[in-house]
């Protein structure tokens, strides 16, 4: 039986809890703000001797994504984190990781990419290599952080799957903020993680094994068709995983979760820290008797369109609030999946997008109320905009 | 210390088929360096020509575990290997003895991989770092690196009425490293293949990171005759264009010291077409600076190797 | 060139580019780049193996005792352990490192369409 604790915790301080409890065999981290946070715990448990990890500190976050690359082909059990400019700066080696197939986890403590340089929360960063091949786990708190971690190892290492996992929480609001987060016992996180069969690793020297060969127009499509499909077996993986944790803590997880939806009218569809203020301003709405709801992203990548359209069934207008920009483009990042989920979908609400919270621009509970009273408009036919503003001075 | 005889009884760990140039330096040395042990070995190899050439999928020349990563990365990468296997060599999960091996070529080891190798360097992981050095980014057309000598042409170096070639001193990439203070560094030659092996040996003994530069002669982007590869590496050694030695835990070593019949630069400038510019009587200017800075660091090199 | 083979669909080889079969590239041969072929001069061969070290090909073989190729063409007729053993022709590029480096004179590079009536 698990036991679980109650304690309070910072986003960062889950994390690394998570990571303590996974025992990577090589941790390779770069010191970026706040991504920091996580590695300083972690540093602790390696010098106090509580992780067998060879914590590897390398020089740049191209070295730390380099080195997990080589350790994790070598045959270990692989994790880093980093931020904002250290993931951007990783970016090249971001699309060898999974290009070669190699598994690990990687705490992305989103933060706004340079520039301006900034320091505080927005999802430019991991938004940016959405299109990596890396499978994308969102985190509205602390304890989601560490659940997600644990649940992305055992993803990550699936036979079906052998694909790297992000892990992404807000920085600053989620990585520095304290909140009571509840964990579960090592023994029985050391059950659920299991043990590591890595796919023909170097380290197996009696199977010599080439990996990175220059691959060119005979055979890179077909093992990009390949990664197609490792990703597409991700999502049962993922289902399956979320099922077999679930029944550990005792929580329900789903790719998207779902917020007062039955029948609400008028939706905020969102991810991160920013559900949780949602979540406040649709009960003070329903105690007034308004049908809002709000559909949270948990998983972006691999992304369930079928899903979004089920949960969304009832919905007439939708709200989807992107941190982050897509510039030129026809709204942000998540607007875009969520709008070209319905394509085929007999029933399609008014999808409208809200860009906020760039730089860390606080998203406060009169925005959110803003936009669900736009939304009565919206869902009355009067769209206007596509895209709009939170929060920016005009 | 074995004989030439010996070492050709054992299998090849670089094998036939691979698609590098006719008289291509860098298999010759890749040869060498991996008879330096007889341990198996783990070879994190940066992008370039040795990379490339031999592993056009679906087909590797490599009878040993392989990785490529990327251009800059070939010294982080085999430190994360070399991570992994030190924890499961603790945990009991691997019980042999691994050497680990990185190649990068000068564009990958001077230039955009040095920052990698340097922490990699510092941060002290037990593997051999070899820099092929064929002077200059050959794999993507011959352009000029900094380790691309004074007055060579490349592509980016070209020759022309406001320049004749490149007109910087090649990075001393060797002294840069053992500025690390490292167990172990050593320059190379292939012409001189039992040293190189010799010196593969004492890295692959090194506890600690050990660092080989081994000239690699490079058909068409010098431009001589593909038979004289290791007919230009001697020259390179005994004009002391490129002088043989080691530092093991700070001792500087001289290994070949051609003392009276030190040859003039001319004579390795004039074999090699990259360099055909300079033998016009109004670039002798360069030719003299050429001949003056080989001059003055081969007079300080002796001066670290206490052979004054 | 290349050993006949199909080209694979995209469910008949292994993920992410990985080449399980070390030292395949034997089945890819370069000896047809080759203009100028090596010949051995057994009479002033001293099998010092200058040769096989200097080869960028790994074309000089090496005698072993129980060599399956001992008699055949191109072979030395009695390679003992560790002597020349002849040049490996299908990987051969007919650089001429051999040939220049060594100290015997005992290879010589002839072009070759001098072989190609054999």
């Amino acid at each position: 039986m698990a036991q679980k604790t109650k304690r309070a915790m910072t986003g960062a301080e889950c994390s690394a809890e998570a990571m303590r409890q996974v025992n990577p065999d090589v941790v390779a981290a770069y010191p970026i703000t706040p991504q920091t946070d996580i590695m300083h715990a972690f540093a602790q448990f390696v010098a106090d001797g509580t992780v067998d990890t060879d914590l590897i500190t390398v020089e740049s976050e191209h070295s730390a994504m380099s080195a997990c690359v080589g350790a994790g082909a070598a045959g270990a059990r692989t994790m880093t984190a980093t931020s904002a400019n250290g993931l951007a700066l990783m970016w090249e080696i971001i699309y060898v990781a999974s290009g070669l197939r190699i598994p690990m986890v990687m705490n992305v403590v989103n933060r706004a990419l340079s520039g301006p340089i900034n320091i505080h929360c927005d999802h430019s960063d991991s938004m940016g290599c959405r299109d990596s091949g890396w499978i994308q786990l969102y985190s509205e708190n602390g304890e989601e952080a560490y659940e997600n971690t644990l649940m992305a190892v055992k993803i990550s290492e699936h036979p079906d799957v052998l694909l790297p996992v992000m892990v992404c929480q807000d920085g600053f609001i989620t990585s520095h903020c304290v909140e009571t987060a509840e964990t579960i016992d090592d023994e029985t996180i050391k059950n659920f993680i299991g043990t590591y069969n890595p796919h023909y690793p170097l380290l197996d020297v009696d199977k010599p094994v080439t990996y990175g060969a220059l691959d060119l127009f005979d055979y890179y499509f077909e093992h990009k068709r390949q990664q197609l499909l490792a990703i597409e077996n991700s999502k049962p993986v993922i289902k399956k995983v979320f099922e077999e944790f679930g029944k550990i803590s005792g929580k329900n997880y789903d790719f998207f979760e779902s917020y007062m939806l039955e029948d609400a009218e008028r939706v905020i569809f969102c991810s991160n820290s920013s559900a949780g203020s949602a979540r406040v301003v649709v009960d003070e709405l329903r105690a007034k008797g308004e049908k809002v709801g709000l559909l949270k992203m948990r998983v972006f990548r691999p992304w369930l369109n079928e899903m979004v359209v089920e949960k969304l069934k009832n919905a007439k207008a939708v709200a989807v609030l992107d941190r982050s920009a897509s510039f030129g483009a026809i709204g942000g990042p998540l607007f875009m999946e969520v709008r070209s989920s319905f394509h085929e979908s007999a029933h399609k609400p008014s999808i409208i997008n809200y860009i906020y919270g760039l730089g860390g621009r606080e998203l406060d509970l009169d925005q959110i109320r803003k936009v669900f009273s736009e939304l009565e408009d919206v869902k009355n036919g009067n769209t206007g905009e596509l895209l709009k503003y939170l929060g920016v001075r005009e | 210390m074995v004989n030439i005889r010996e070492l050709a009884l054992d299998g090849e760990r670089l094998v036939s088929g691979h698609r590098l140039c006719p008289g291509c330096g860098l298999s010759i040395i890749a040869r060498a360096v991996m008879r330096g042990t007889k341990d198996p070995i783990i070879v994190s190899n940066a992008t370039g020509c040795l990379e490339v050439s031999t592993t056009i999928y679906p087909f590797t020349a490599w009878d040993v575990p392989w990785i490529h990563n990327a251009f800059e990365n070939a010294a982080a990468t085999i430190s994360g290997a070399e991570s992994a296997y030190n924890v499961l060599k603790k945990k009991g999960k691997i019980t042999k003895n691994i050497k680990f091996l990185a190649f990068g070529g000068d564009g990958g080891t001077y230039d955009i991989g040095l920052q990698s190798l340097s922490g990699a360097l510092e941060r002290g992981h037990t593997f051999v770092y070899v820099c092929v050095d064929n002077e200059g980014y050959m794999n993507t057309g011959i352009q000029r690196s900094s380790s691309t000598p004074m007055g060579a042409w490349t592509n980016t170096s070209a020759v022309g009425k406001a320049h004749q070639g490149k007109e910087q001193y090649k990075k001393d990439l060797t002294a840069v490293v053992a500025g690390h203070h490292i167990p172990y560094v050593a320059q190379a030659s292939p012409h001189n293949y039992m040293d190189l092996v010799r010196k593969a040996e004492k890295a692959f003994n090194t506890k600690g990171p050990a660092f080989i530069n081994v000239l690699s002669p490079c058909v068409p982007g010098w431009k001589y005759p593909a038979q004289l590869t290791i007919k230009m590496a001697k020259l390179a050694v005994d004009t002391c264009f490129w002088p043989l030695y080691e530092i093991e835990n700070g001792v500087w070593t001289l290994n070949y010291n051609p003392g009276p019949n030190k040859k003039p630069i001319t004579e390795w400038l004039k074999t090699q077409g990259r360099f055909r510019h300079l033998m016009k009587p109004e670039n002798a200017h360069i030719v003299e600076a050429i001949q003056k800075n080989i001059d003055e660091r081969w007079e300080e090199l002796k001066k670290w190797c206490g052979k004054n | 060139m290349v050993e006949e083979e199909k080209l694979k669909g995209w469910k008949d080889v292994p993920i992410g580019g990985k080449i399980l079969e070390a030292g395949n590239s034997r089945k890819y041969k370069t000896g047809d780049w080759r203009t100028f072929r090596p010949v051995h001069k057994p009479e002033l061969c001293t099998n010092c193996m200058i040769c096989w070290m200097v080869c960028p090909d790994s074309c000089i073989k090496v005698g072993k005792v129980d060599d399956p190729n001992k008699g055949k063409k191109g072979v030395s007729n009695n390679p003992k352990l560790g002597n020349f053993g002849g040049f490996d022709l299908d990987f051969c590029k007919g650089c001429g490192i051999c040939a220049e480096e060594c100290p015997f004179k005992a290879i010589e590079m002839r072009e070759e369409k001098e072989f190609k009536e054999e």
